[in-house]
């Protein structure tokens, strides 16, 4: 298991230093240090193996994050648990940085302490930790209240604390969903696929049951089968389905009954988490398309054309597009024009960055760029990065859509009609690329 | 308020001035300074010398302060082990507290003090803890138990504790099961007897797999992790693990996802491969380990090295999915190689030209590793996928065209194995390649440009002059082009043998006469040898047909690929390594092994009990019940025949072991049609070099590790015995598993029942160099010193090298000292017989011998154990058989054999009935090959 956790700067100094178990001892600090912070090359892989020890480390903004052991661990969780201390970090103090590090390293300490015991991830839930991790010193629990938090900890919904009152039960869903895709420079699709993922914030009384309805294929066609002949069924009456390749859920989703029954059933934590993750791979409406036209002229200068087309209803508007376009390390001007939003020449990130704020659907825009090179003698060809897009649209470009929630509070005296729900569709830009 | 200040303190006397805020009486100031103390720990100060005031703050009620104090505790106690012994009525008094979050605390950071005098204390509260009402102690008392086996082993089991967190896998709650498995697991890992300590059953499995569905998903992991060492009795009852199983692949952590592959990878090997569960499996188990390609590059990173075990394990679950693995412009560089190996076990038929066009894309990329890696792959997928050679060709010659320095280079190496794979196919490409001769620099460009010129000599005009360009800058060569210079250059000459006669005489001469590395003069020779004395008989071994190069490269060993899926998901499965490779000592655990499929359930308890075998450190032995001499002075009436050297030494042959050694694989490969022209002296002494030795081999067991690396500070031997032409062997294989280069080896025996010493020093080449192996055989003789061991064929042995000396003990497997001289007289022998008396005859059953009576014979006869008649009673074949050890001990031997029965009855006559058990084993080990 997790021998130790070490926490740096970008210098290579320790900020945080938890030893986990015996085998582990203080020059593991230093060995991490000379052997991957300062070593001279790049880093080549996330685990590194020094006399027989190993590291797993995660790079945020400047800071390092180290986990240590001598033993097989599983490397998997590992990670995950580095990933989680960073979200937990997060969420109680905010960004990661040396300054917030410093200022919170007793709580850090504390926070190690509990959701990390003999190298065992313990329970990690944001939610359930701020109930009894508060730095404000020791609070007069009553032994009802201490009880209740031990039982949260270790319960069997630890996500979720009893006795929440609200007056107004409500809850909002964002189907939020990204859109990756490399193109050919002919427009030929290499590869794309949908990262979508469900965000709920539910303000609920009690211990509501919810369930919760998707335009699956799976489930669909199942219940086309059994209302065969009915009016509404779906799968006929050319209703969009979505192909799901794969899905996964919060911890609250009970997922033997979705395995057995395809349903989506689960008590929700108080506030905002991620119910489920999903995959789709096919039938992407890919929301815009980006035509590159790149000509060498000569060894001094270089023509390029980019045309963007959008490809969504005409009455929707998409947003923050940004388009980034590579040039070569030895640009020594350009000039711009562009038909619709800014553009300008960032010589620091060696790119053209064409920015437009709003587009409608169904609209083609283009841009054209004069690039001036200097004359270089290294030999070395320039690669071509792929141009690489951001935006948002107000739509899932997977067909993914809410068919249902419904929520059961079989103690508290409201009903599923009582509760006020909101669902919003955004499709944002993953990796979005076009080989040019 | 920001805490970073106590970061900043570097004030002399400082130590002096948190001693007085210490014990100041403020709560506010004593917590400020409590945390400077922390802080100063944290960057590697030594604030050791504060331990008594820090301890003083340990009874508050503040519980932020008192978790401070506890860390300042865990860490400094093992140094103050005086001081520490303070802390302990604090802890005990808080294992009372009514809070249960203090109880739990308390009971946690006990177990993370190691001083003995704490560890005596832990063991009550420990135990009210394991059965406290409250599930957060519990589970945190669980974890505990762990800590304190660390520590204490011994204290553990003798408390029962063990048991007590067994009857935690049944507890209502689902986080203290968890951690219960976990702490079991470690200590069952850890156990020092090899065996587990707690087994599991379906009872305790079925509770799991309910706790399963309720715990955090850490919990899950450790359940999951633990299931993957459990072997299901049936295929019926893994069957119902694995659907219970399935629903985890939808979690959303990484880890999750993972384990539960694992159980499921290793539990289908028990189901039939053909059956619709197991293809539907298949199908469910590709979405979510695409989806592990969306998470963060460091999960990925995992998750692509545990995908490339799983393609080359079960091929068909990724086949369709060779698009996720094309690379993205951002992803980190350990990922696009990575995804790249992938790539490559992915292509086929089907895919090759999405394939082909992406890997032309990475090879114009920055990378240079990457690049590297894109146009191997290039290579690679031509020879993999004939339909593709053609492209892959104009593609690499594309490449070629760029002039990339590295890339030419690259592109050279992988063309050289697609003209191993399609000769004499595309030659028409070679005047391309001879154009870009000069930008070689690295050798294993330099060695296949060359390899390719010989092999195509006669097509290509200028050969002679190429290679002449090459042999003026010989001696600075790496050896890897030496050699392959010297080949090539043979080659021209068989070919072309009349105007390279002067070529091929400088170039036997350079490698013969001038140079200082044994293995390109010894080819010299061999070469310089055939070709003076019959050119034919070169041509047919130079220009021998080539063996086909295999399809796919860089695939995991069988066994050791079976090992890695058991450990999918953890550390080995990254580093592609068994545990024992970077684990020390006993956390390495035992070795894995996939279960077996149903119907064969025999070969999984012989894998259980083989565990067993391995050596032991020697144990101080004084076990002495006799000398094994002064016994057999008491038994001197067994008739000898004449004229038997019993304590002669046994021909050395000295030179044709270390020939063997030498030479073995190398000159066997290049086809065994060279010994004909040799002159008859020698045929003996070239027999030994290609691996036929004129006598039938003896049976010697397969090589066993005699000392394992973490006993040997590094150094790894395996071993065996053999008897080869009557001289008794002890063949090694050492590996220098440490970071250090080792020399200086030597041996000693010690004393043992049959005399066993070593007859020359131990031959290891030196230096040994880290991750380097070296196997050698040391001739023993059997006039050493004679004392008796228990069990008899007991030898000890100490090894000594420039780090250390090492002792162990092997078995020695009495066949070998069953001598040549065996074989009785008949009547001496049925004299014999009846003259040993009925109380010195052992009987003993040959279970499944699958060799008819004939083979009984002969086998036996090849490890000197001779057939003195053979008789057929009442459809029964009954062989007698004689064997005589070393020390002059003659056993007699009946068989009963029944056409049908794979049991054979053995039947052992001897004065000396000590070595009837070791017999039995040899005739058991020597049958069974």
């Amino acid at each position: 298991m997790i021998g130790g956790l070490f926490v740096y700067n970008h210098k290579g100094e320790v900020l945080i230093s938890r030893v986990y178990r015996d085998d582990i001892g203080r020059n593991a600090v230093d060995a991490f240090r000379v052997n991957v912070i300062h070593a001279r090359q790049q880093v080549r892989s996330p685990v590194t193996n020094i006399a027989r020890t190993s590291f797993f480390h995660i790079k945020r903004a400047n800071i390092w994050l180290a986990a240590v052991t001598k033993q097989n661990v599983n490397a998997a969780m590992v990670f995950e648990f580095l990933l989680k201390i960073i979200d937990v970090m997060q969420s109680y103090f905010g960004k990661i940085s040396e300054e917030n590090i410093k200022n919170n390293f007793v709580l850090i300490y504390e926070l190690l302490d509990e959701i990390l015991d003999f190298g065992y991830p313990q329970n990690s839930d944001t939610g359930v930790l701020k109930t009894f991790i508060t730095q404000q010193g020791i609070k007069s629990q009553t032994k009802e209240e201490q009880a209740q938090i031990t039982s949260q900890v270790t319960g069997q919904i630890g996500w979720r604390r009893e006795g929440i009152k609200y007056r107004r039960n409500e809850l909002f869903l964002d189907v939020l969903e990204y859109v990756n895709l490399l193109m050919s420079p002919q427009g030929q699709v290499l590869s794309a696929h949908v990262a979508g993922k469900v965000v709920m914030k539910s303000y609920l009384s009690g211990m509501p049951e919810c369930k919760f309805g998707i335009n699956d294929k799976i489930v669909m066609e199942a219940k086309g089968k059994g209302l065969s002949g009915g009016s509404d069924d779906p799968a006929r009456s050319g209703k969009p389905v979505v192909v799901i390749d794969d899905c996964q859920f919060h911890q609250c989703v009970k997922l033997s009954k979705f395995e057995t029954e395809h349903s989506i059933s689960f008590i929700p934590p108080d506030g905002e988490f991620e119910l489920m993750r999903y995959r789709t791979t096919k039938d992407i409406s890919l929301p815009f398309r980006v035509i590159p036209l790149v000509r060498e002229v000569g060894r001094t200068k270089m023509e390029v054309k980019v045309v963007l087309k959008s490809n969504f209803k005409p009455s929707l508007l998409g947003q923050k597009i940004e388009v980034k376009i590579p040039t070569p390390l030895n640009t020594s001007g350009v000039q711009l024009i562009c038909l619709k939003g800014k553009a300008k020449y960032k010589a620091s990130e060696n790119a053209i960055v064409w920015k437009i704020k709003r587009m409608a659907g169904m609209k083609e825009t283009q841009l054209s760029a004069e690039i001036e090179l200097l004359e270089t003698d290294t030999k070395k060809k320039w690669t071509r990065p792929p141009i690489s897009m951001n935006f948002e649209v107000p739509f899932a470009p997977s067909g993914f859509k809410v068919r249902y929630l419904k929520v059961f509070e079989p103690k508290l005296n409201y009903s599923d009609h009582d509760v006020i729900k909101w669902v919003r569709y955004i499709g944002r830009s993953g990796l979005y690329e076009t080989r040019c | 308020m920001t805490d970073s200040k106590y970061f900043t303190t570097t004030k002399k006397g400082e130590i002096f001035e948190l001693k007085s805020e210490l014990n100041n009486d403020k709560k506010e100031k004593k917590r400020e300074a409590v945390k400077k103390v922390i802080a100063s720990m944290t960057v590697g100060k030594d604030v050791s010398a504060l331990f008594p005031d820090v301890v003083n703050c340990m009874q508050t009620d503040n519980l932020e302060l008192k978790k401070l104090v506890y860390l300042y505790l865990m860490n400094y106690a093992k140094s103050q082990p005086d001081m520490a012994i303070m802390a302990v009525n604090t802890f005990v008094k808080d294992c009372e507290d009514p809070n249960p979050l203090i109880r739990a605390l308390a009971v946690r950071t006990m177990g993370c003090i190691r001083v003995d005098k704490i560890t005596e204390y832990l063991c009550e509260p420990l135990r009210k803890c394991l059965k406290d009402e409250d599930p957060y102690v519990r589970k945190t008392a669980a974890v505990c138990v762990a800590k304190l086996y660390d520590i204490n082993a011994q204290l553990v089991e003798d408390q029962g504790f063990l048991d007590q967190l067994k009857d935690l896998l049944s507890d209502s709650n689902p986080m203290v099961v968890a951690n219960a498995v976990a702490a079991l697991s470690e200590i069952n890992e850890a156990s020092t007897s090899g065996s587990p300590l707690v087994e599991m059953n379906s009872q305790t499995i079925n509770k799991l797999l309910t706790a399963l569905n309720e715990c955090t998903e850490w919990g899950q992991i450790f359940i999951l992790d633990s299931l993957a060492n459990y072997s299901p009795k049936d295929d019926r009852e893994a069957q119902s693990i694995c659907e219970r199983i399935t629903p985890r692949l939808a979690h959303a952590n990484a880890a999750v996802v993972l384990s539960a592959v694992k159980v499921l990878m290793k539990l289908m090997e028990m189901l039939p491969a053909d059956s619709d569960f197991v293809t539907t499996l298949t199908k469910k188990l590709a979405p979510p380990l695409v989806t592990l390609l969306s998470s963060e590059p460091e999960v990925q990173y995992v998750a692509l090295r545990n995908i490339n075990l799983i393609v080359q394990k079960r091929p068909d679950i990724l086949k369709h999915e060779m698009k996720v693995f094309f690379v993205k412009y951002n992803d980190p560089i350990y990922v696009k190689l990575e995804k790249l190996d992938i790539m490559i076990r992915l292509a086929s038929q089907a895919n090759i030209a999405q394939v082909l066009s992406e890997l032309k894309e990475y090879a114009t990329e920055v990378d240079v590793d990457f690049v590297r890696k894109a146009v191997r792959a290039i290579g690679r997928c031509a020879i993999k996928v004939e339909q593709s050679a053609e492209r892959c060709v104009s593609t690499l010659l594309d490449l070629i065209q760029t002039k990339v320095n590295y890339v030419v280079q690259e592109a050279i190496v992988v063309i050289k194995d697609i003209f191993r794979k399609y000769p004499n196919k595309y030659e028409s490409i070679i005047s391309t390649l001879c154009e870009n001769l000069d930008t070689l620099d690295e050798p294993e460009a330099r060695a296949s440009m060359i390899w390719i010129i010989g092999e195509y000599a006669e097509r290509i005009d200028n050969a002679d002059e190429l290679l002449e360009s090459f042999l003026e800058g010989f001696h600075d060569e790496n050896t890897q082009v030496q050699l392959q210079l010297l080949t090539a250059i043979v080659k021209l000459f068989l070919k072309r043998p009349t105007d390279t006669q002067e070529l091929v005489q400088q170039v036997l001469s350079l490698a013969t006469q001038d140079s200082d590395n044994p293995d390109l003069r010894d080819r010299g020779f061999i070469y310089w040898r055939l070709l003076s004395t019959d050119p034919a008989a070169a041509k047919e071994v130079v220009l021998a047909e080539k063996p086909l190069i295999s399809e796919e490269t860089d695939l995991l060993e069988p066994t050791l690929l079976d090992e890695l899926i058991c450990h999918i998901s953890s550390l080995a499965s990254v580093y592609h390594k068994p545990p024992n490779a970077f684990v020390e000592g006993r956390g390495a655990g035992v070795r894995k092994m996939l279960p077996a499929r149903a119907g064969s359930q025999e070969t999984v308890l012989e894998t259980a009990t083989g565990v067993s075998d391995q050596p032991a450190v020697i144990p101080a032995q004084d076990s002495l019940i006799g000398d094994l001499l002064s016994m057999d002075i008491s038994a001197p009436t067994v008739p000898v025949p004449a004229a038997t050297s019993v304590f002669s030494p046994p021909p050395v042959d000295l030179l044709g072991g270390g020939l063997d050694s030498l030479l073995g694989g190398d000159v066997a490969a290049s086809g065994a049609g060279g010994a004909a022209p040799v002159s008859q002296s020698t045929t003996g002494l070239l027999g030994d070099i290609f691996g036929f030795s004129a006598t039938p081999t003896s049976y010697s067991p397969p090589k066993s590790n005699w000392l394992p690396a973490e006993k040997g500070k590094g150094l790894d031997v395996w071993g065996t015995f053999s008897r080869r032409s009557g001289q008794i062997q002890m063949d090694f294989t050492f590996t220098n598993k440490a970071m250090q280069a080792m020399a200086g080896f030597a041996i000693q025996l010690n004393k043992n029942s049959f005399g066993l010493t070593p007859n020359s020093a131990l031959q290891v080449m030196t230096p040994l160099l880290p991750s380097m192996s070296h196997e050698c055989s040391l001739p023993l003789a059997t006039t050493g010193a004679i004392q008796r061991m228990e069990p008899l064929n007991n030898l000890q042995v100490a090894i000594k090298n420039n780090i250390d000396v090492f002792y162990f003990a092997c078995q020695v497997p009495m066949n070998v000292f069953f001598t040549e001289d065996g074989q009785m007289d008949k009547r001496v022998f049925l004299a014999t017989w009846k003259d040993i008396p009925a109380q010195n005859e052992v009987q003993y059953t040959l279970a499944n011998i699958q060799c008819s009576a004939d083979a009984v014979v002969q086998k036996m006869q090849q490890n000197n154990v001779f057939t003195i008649a053979k008789r057929n009673v009442e459809g029964q074949d009954m062989l007698y058989q004689s064997l005589k050890l070393t020390n002059g001990i003659w056993v007699l031997n009946e068989l009963k054999i029944q056409p049908g029965n794979p049991n054979i009855t053995l039947s052992l006559k001897s004065r000396a009935l000590d070595v009837a058990p070791g017999v039995f084993q040899s005739y058991d080990a020597i049958l069974h090959v």
